[in-house]
């Protein structure tokens, strides 16, 4: 058996934070992306996209995530065509972050006050120059903190993707720990270093939330 | 001349019956006070007038265009009516100057030069030129209010409709935006406003409309009306505010 000093504990672990985060940036990215997409239909007049857009919504805020991970890798193997545990996670936490966030920014742009629309509108605005000059600078101040917020519990979201094999933060401390049966400090390091990627996101989000409030938005 | 022309208009929310089929005429230069009672239909009736509300029947017409179904863009009737609500509604996240500038640059297509100039002037107009790069959230109710109305001033409107404009504000800040408007009606400017300051309606209205019920119920010049009103419900009205 080959000895695990702390450091090598420590640098494994930290090597492996690289795919927690690299997950994160993409399940963030990409469900930013099909969020924004999300919340355009969510807006538009058509009654049939506005109901499936809320289907999604409920769908994905009504499932744990662990169950749309396994459907998705379980899923596309039963149908198949295998994925690997990479694509599956990708792809399951980038469904999962865009329906939060289209929800987050849905109520964002609902928050902007009423009266806003009407003062646009009888100073001659349609609906195009409403949204780009008076509706989505406000909503979009408002949308930082709880989107910032919400990256918090992708980063977490992302321990995951441990149990289908893929080896991030989560399932390199699950390793490390059948290797040498250290789990307190082991699991205690990756806590830490968890704690390390989501507490500057966390102070990050109520500073931006305070100086929101002293722009007098909110 | 007849700038502003409501004849027979009906609005209903519901089943609840708000406007019962109002007629008025607003001649150009004209200042009206609209009163009544809360929940007679005044605000109502001047949303119809910007059809931030549609009427359900009847006609409106503003220099002679007929404001029905799709018949007045946005942008058109913001060449005939203005408008100041009573919570201001002034853009947070754009500076006073911007406020002013925003519609005719980007609903006219202004030069940008140009709007600037005349922002400058709509603000020297209601006192405020030294406010120019400030933001709504730095200014009193008052200053935040005549920023409106020379938001709405910029679009240099024929008439400018005004709901319970010192309804939101401090009773010593009241004073100055009611000053700015007396000062817009005697320019000429076209007033419709409704109001609950009485004493402003009777030294600056040429006309006062009392509504009732969704209904014109009596109307005349201030001094008239005030002093010797005709109907039960206006004498009630009176003796309750004055
Ligand atoms: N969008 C709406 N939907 C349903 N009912 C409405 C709506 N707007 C107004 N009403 C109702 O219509 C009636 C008249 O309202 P309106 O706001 O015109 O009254 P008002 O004379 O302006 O009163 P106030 O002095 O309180 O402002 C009220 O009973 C009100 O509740
Ligand atoms: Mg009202």
């Amino acid at each position: 058996m080959i000895e695990f000093t702390f450091w090598d504990i420590l640098r494994n672990l930290l090597l492996a934070t690289r795919w927690t985060i690299v997950l994160s940036l993409i399940a963030f990215v990409g469900g930013a992306t099909v969020g924004l997409l999300l919340t355009f239909m969510r807006l538009s007049s058509n009654r049939w996209l506005q109901r499936l857009t809320s289907l999604y919504v409920d769908l994905f805020q009504g499932t744990p995530l662990l169950m749309q991970l396994f459907l998705i890798f379980f899923g596309a193997a039963a149908m198949g065509h295998p994925i690997s545990a990479w694509l599956a996670a990708s792809i399951a936490l980038t469904l999962f972050t865009s329906a939060f966030l289209c929800d987050i920014w849905r109520g964002c742009l609902e928050a902007v006050a009423k009266g806003q629309w009407h003062a646009a509108r009888v100073l001659g605005m349609n609906y195009f120059q409403t949204m780009r000059h008076v509706i989505l600078p406000q909503a979009l101040r408002l949308s930082i903190p709880p989107t910032v917020g919400f990256s918090v519990q992708v980063i977490k979201g992302t321990a995951l993707a441990s149990i289908i094999g893929f080896v991030e933060l989560t399932k390199a401390g699950t390793m490390l720990n059948n290797a040498t049966f250290e789990p307190f400090t082991i699991f205690a390091l990756v806590a830490l270093l968890y704690f390390a990627l989501c507490y500057p996101l966390s102070c990050y989000a109520r500073y931006l939330e305070k100086k929101l409030y002293d722009a007098g938005l909110r | 001349m007849t700038l502003v022309y409501v004849d027979n208009v009906h609005k209903a929310f519901g089943d609840l019956e708000v406007l019962k089929g109002i007629n008025l005429s607003v001649a150009q230069g004209e200042v009206v006070a609209i009163i009544g009672r809360s929940g007679s239909g005044k605000s109502t009736l001047l949303r119809c007038l910007n059809q931030l509300e549609k009427h359900d029947s009847g006609e409106i017409t503003i220099a002679d265009k007929q404001l029905d179904a799709a018949s007045m863009s946005p942008k058109e009737l913001s060449e005939n009516v203005g408008m100041v609500f009573q919570s201001f509604n002034l853009f947070p996240h754009k500076t006073v100057g911007e406020n002013v500038c925003l519609a005719p640059l980007v609903v006219r297509g202004e030069e940008k030069a140009e709007v600037e100039k005349v922002a400058r002037e709509v603000l020297e107009k209601v006192g405020l030129s030294d406010k120019y790069d400030a933001y709504p959230a730095q200014l009193s109710g008052g200053q935040q209010q005549r920023v409106a109305i020379a938001r709405a001033l910029a679009m240099r409107p024929k008439v400018m409709l005004c709901d319970e404009v010192t309804s939101a504000l401090d009773p010593e800040l009241v004073g100055e935006v009611l000053r700015v408007l007396e000062a817009l009606a005697a320019e000429g400017m076209t007033l419709i406003l409704v109001t609950h300051e009485m004493s402003f309606a009777r030294d600056v209205a040429d006309r006062v409309v009392f509504m009732h019920q969704g209904r014109i119920h009596e109307e005349g010049a201030p001094s008239e009306l005030f002093s010797n009103p005709q109907t039960p419900e206006l004498k009630q009205f009176i003796s309750a505010v004055l």
